[in-house]
Order: C-alpha cells, then structure tokens, then sequence
C-alpha cells in the first residue's frame, strides 16, 4: 500500500489507492458526471445494451423487421447524405445522381415495409405491456416522423410530383393551420426539414425508443399460466 | 429455430424499473444465445443488396417540372383564362383565404376555425402577385405599359367588371380560344391576358414569380398557387392517375409504389361523406388526428388494448414457447 504523500505545489498527485471515492467525500454528491453516469448505467444496464442472449420466447421471424427497420434506416440516411454531397440538381442531370435518387428512394419504401410489419407485429405481441408504453409509443411517434420526413422529402425532388403533390397538400394543411408555418409551396423551407429538422427528430425518437427496448427486454409472451400481465388483467376486471 | 434454454441470468436491478410485481419481466426468463450485432449486419448487408438490386430493376421516376413555357406552349388558352381569372378574383387562390389572403375564412374542423386562426402568414394577392407584378417588370415595351396603366387608372369595381366579363366569355368562346371570343366590354383585359401569355412563353415568368425581389429563388410558392389555378397542371396529374378522387396523393408518376402508408389518409377523400364535403380537408385532418392519437395511446384505450388477445396472432409468434409452456 502506499503511504500517503504531501502534494508539491504545481504538480498534480495521481489517485492513489488509499482514497475514499469520491461519492463518500463531504460534497462530491454534486458531480454532474457522475450524476450523468449513473444515469446512463441506470437506464440501460451494463450488459443490457448488447446482450448475448435473449428470452428463449424470442424465436420467430417477426422479431427481424426491428432490425431490419434500422438498417434500411441506415440506407436512407446514407444514400440522402450522398444526394446531399451532389445537390439539388444533381439526380435531375447525371446518371450517377439519378441512381442514388433511386437508391434513396428504394430504401425508403422498404423502410416503410419494415417498419409497418414491425409496428403490427408489436401490436398483436401487445408488446407495451410489462411498462412499456413509453417504448410502443416512441415507435409511433417515430412512425408518424417518418412519414413527415418520406413526404418532405417528396416535395424536395423539384419534378412534376413535388408540383403536384404540393399543391394538393397544401389544403390539408392550410386547412387545419398547420399550412401557414409549415409552407409546402416553398420547396427551400421543405428541403431542410427533410434534410436537418425531421432527420434530427427522427434520430432523437429512434434512439430514445431503441434504449427502451434494450432497458425493457423483449415483451414476454401472452397468456401464460404462471404469470398474468397486469394490465390485461385490469382490462378485464381480474 | 433452435433453442438452447439456459437458467435465468441474475437481473442488476429491481422489478420496479421493468414492471409491476405482476408483470412478468423478460430477464426472468431462460436465455438461449443471440447475436444482435451479428443480426444487424447481415439485416444491412441484406437491405443493401435488396435496395441496389431494386434501384437497378426498376430506376426511379423523376419527369420533369411543368415549366410556365410548356404550359403557355401546351394550353395557351388555359394561360389566358387564369390571367383573366386571377384578375376577376375567381380563381382558386384569389377565394382562397388564410394563409395566403382574407378572401374567405377558410374551412372549419367543426366550430374551430383553425385556418381562420392561423392567419394570413403567407401573403399573396393574386392578381398583383402573380399577373400584374411580373408584367411590370417587362422592360421597354410601351402599349404594355399603357395597357397597364389604364388598368390602374380604373376604379376597382370597373377593374372586376372587365375581368369577370371575360372570364365570362372565354368560358362561352369554342375551346375558350381568345380569338373566338364574343365582343365585349373587357377594357385592357384581353391585352394584359395576351401580353401575359407572351411573358411566360418567353420563359420569363418562372423567375418574375419566384424569385419575389430576390437574387436566389427557392420559394416556388407563387408559381405554384399559379399553375394550380390553371387546368392544365391537374389535366396532366389526371392524365396519370393522380387526381385527388384518383388516390393521388399517395400515387407517383410512372408504376412506383409512392407513399402507400399513406393510403389511410387519401382513403377518406375518396369515401362519402368526405368526398362531396366543402370541408373535407379539415374533417380528414381532424379524423386522421383522432386515428394517430388512438394508435398512440392504444394501451390505454379499453377494447383497443385486448384486441391482441380476442385476435390471437400472437399465438404464431410464440408458437415455439407455447409448445412447452401452457397457456392460459
């Protein structure tokens, strides 16, 4: 062990073994390190993030479409950030452009594919049992940014279908209000919501729902005997 | 699949975090080994592989913008009749109200006027903004000048008298050709349609609208609500299935899927008594609200939240387990 020394002025002493840690010091309880730490480690425990194994329930092919929900999210944003790279105009007069445009857009639809196998596969797992509700409902906030985003992403393509779509979509909103901040007739205001603001959201939601997954587990099965999922019991009057 | 049951791996934290006492929680359970970056990057390499092969097959549709050139070169006569239309207050941008202007107050979500409450943020005057404006900025061209300047000369209710007169006319005219149109009291109408015309055959017109004062143009907003008003834009969407009562919305130009998770939305336009509604845009709306919000807060909603159990599909996705383990 070894013995305490005196601190030299102007140098500074590596901890030692011998020190008590820090959360037992008088005033260390205020750290906003820590504080984020423990956070983090209590949201989604060490070994909970990336587990190793899993419920033997989780056997089926349904439990894919997650997965591959965020893959085909990770085509999208990949091949919308090569379009970035090229500009607007760049799908419209190169080859090579249009072809990204089509990668972007095939990734798109079967993002969408994914992602709706996924959302009903959840819903007749009535997978927000167990507390988690938050986790169901992040999925559909992140559903509906989607098609937020698939759809200003329509208006961007400055063609014959951002025409057409725009001028028709715009009564819908106007109609409820939401068309006087949110102008889809000005495809400059809709490019960066495709491309900055919705992206943003969308990530923020896809992550906070992802670590509700992994804090949670994976929803148990229905039903069974020994185990009576609360809520379904209060629903029916058990 | 395979299974390897294992014994239940020690949890590192209370019940409390996961769930109720009566809910069972999933780190109870027997494991069995799970790979999930594995999982992932084959899902990625797969989505990849699937995403390049379709690209290749099937390509992309991008047909081009509907420039005002085409359009004066195509319906000619559909460009004179807007004109008129824009300077008579008949068009549908004129009547349109918020958020563009006060011509109306818009539609209703039942007592709410939520278009009304928006207000005009987007302000637009048709006949100055999208006729008049951009004909102003033609240079050297005197009878357009004198044209214009009589037309501002006349008092506003004159200045209707002429337009809608015309607009009345060309309707009545075969084909609504200006040449054919019956003599009249149009004032400089007919020569402001007809100079118009010229304008956006030139290719002039696309920049007088959008650029709006500005070097860079990026808000297409007043050519837009210009080609709308015109018949020609939504004859071409027609010609391609893409009509409002034709699930446009949602469709694309060329066989492309568009936006199908869209078709709940579009679904209600098509469907009485949304399809013959003045209000239908803020009555789908409200629905389509109400709808999200159901599926946001089903496990809240009695009936909603049991559906999974009175429809068993999940008796499929669990097949496995409940081979071993009875249910209920």
């Amino acid at each position: 062990m070894t013995p305490p020394t005196t601190p030299v002025a102007g140098t500074t002493q590596p901890p030692t073994t011998d020190e008590k840690p820090a959360s037992r010091t008088p005033g260390s309880g205020d750290s906003w390190t820590r504080w984020v730490r423990t956070r983090i480690v209590n949201t989604v425990p060490e070994g909970e993030a990336l587990p190793d194994r899993q419920p033997v329930y989780v056997s089926s092919w349904v439990y894919i479409f997650g997965v591959l929900t965020l893959a085909a999210l990770a085509v999208v944003v990949v091949t919308g950030c090569v379009l970035a790279i090229g500009g607007t105009t760049w799908w419209h007069v190169a080859s090579l452009g249009h072809f990204v445009n089509s990668l972007h857009l095939w990734s798109v639809e079967l993002f969408f594919a994914f992602m709706v196998i996924h959302l009903w596969g959840q819903f007749w797992m009535a997978a927000w049992r167990g507390n988690r509700t938050l986790t169901w409902m992040t999925g559909v906030v992140a559903f509906l940014g989607s098609i937020g985003t698939a759809f200003t992403g329509y208006l961007s393509q400055s063609n014959f279908d951002s025409q057409w779509i725009s001028t028709q979509a715009k009564d819908g909103l106007n109609s409820v209000g939401i068309g006087a901040f949110f102008n889809v007739l000005d495809p400059g205001q809709m490019l960066l919501w495709h491309v900055i603001l919705l992206p943003i959201v969308l990530g923020v939601i896809v992550v906070l729902h992802v670590v509700l997954v992994r804090r949670h587990g994976v929803v148990p099965p229905l039903d069974l005997v020994d185990r009576v999922p609360d809520d379904l019991a209060r629903s029916e009057g058990r | 699949m395979a299974m390897t049951a294992t014994l239940s791996r020690p949890t590192s934290h209370g019940g409390a975090s996961h769930g109720s006492a009566q809910t069972p929680d999933s780190h109870d359970f027997p494991t069995r080994p799970y790979d999930l970056v594995k999982e992932f990057v084959i899902a990625l390499v797969v989505v990849a592989l699937l995403t390049i092969g379709l690209a290749a097959a099937f390509s992309s549709p991008d047909e081009k913008a509907v420039t005002m050139t085409t359009w004066a070169a195509a319906a000619p006569s559909d460009v004179i009749a807007t004109a008129a239309g824009e300077l008579a207050g008949t068009t549908t941008s004129a009547g349109y109200g918020p958020p563009y202007n006060s011509a109306a107050d818009g539609q209703k979500l039942g007592p709410f006027s939520l278009q009304k409450w928006a207000g005009v943020r987007i302000p637009v005057d048709s006949a100055n903004d999208l006729v008049l404006a951009p004909l102003r900025m033609v240079p050297g061209d005197s009878g357009l000048t004198a044209t214009l300047a009589t037309w501002d000369a006349a008092p506003a209710d004159t200045q209707t008298a002429w337009a809608t007169a015309y607009v009345t006319a060309l309707a009545a005219a075969p084909d609504g050709d200006p040449t054919k149109v019956a003599k009249g009291t149009y004032g400089p109408v007919p020569q402001i349609a007809s100079r118009f015309l010229s304008l956006a055959q030139s290719g002039g017109l696309e920049g007088a609208l959008t650029q709006s004062g500005t070097f860079y143009g990026s808000d297409a907003t007043r050519s837009l609500l210009l080609l709308a008003d015109g018949a020609f834009l939504e004859d071409q969407a027609r010609a391609r299935s893409l009509g409002g009562d034709q699930w446009g919305m949602m469709n694309e130009t060329g066989n492309y899927p568009g936006q199908p998770w869209m078709w709940l939305y579009t679904f209600w336009y098509q469907v009485p008594p949304f399809a013959t509604s003045d209000n239908a845009d803020a009555q789908v709306w409200g629905l389509m609200m109400l709808l999200t919000l159901a599926l946001l807060l089903a496990p809240f909603i009695p009936g909603v939240r049991s559906l999974p159990r009175l429809i068993p599909i999940h008796r499929l996705v669990w097949r496995d387990y409940y081979r071993d383990h009875p249910r209920q």
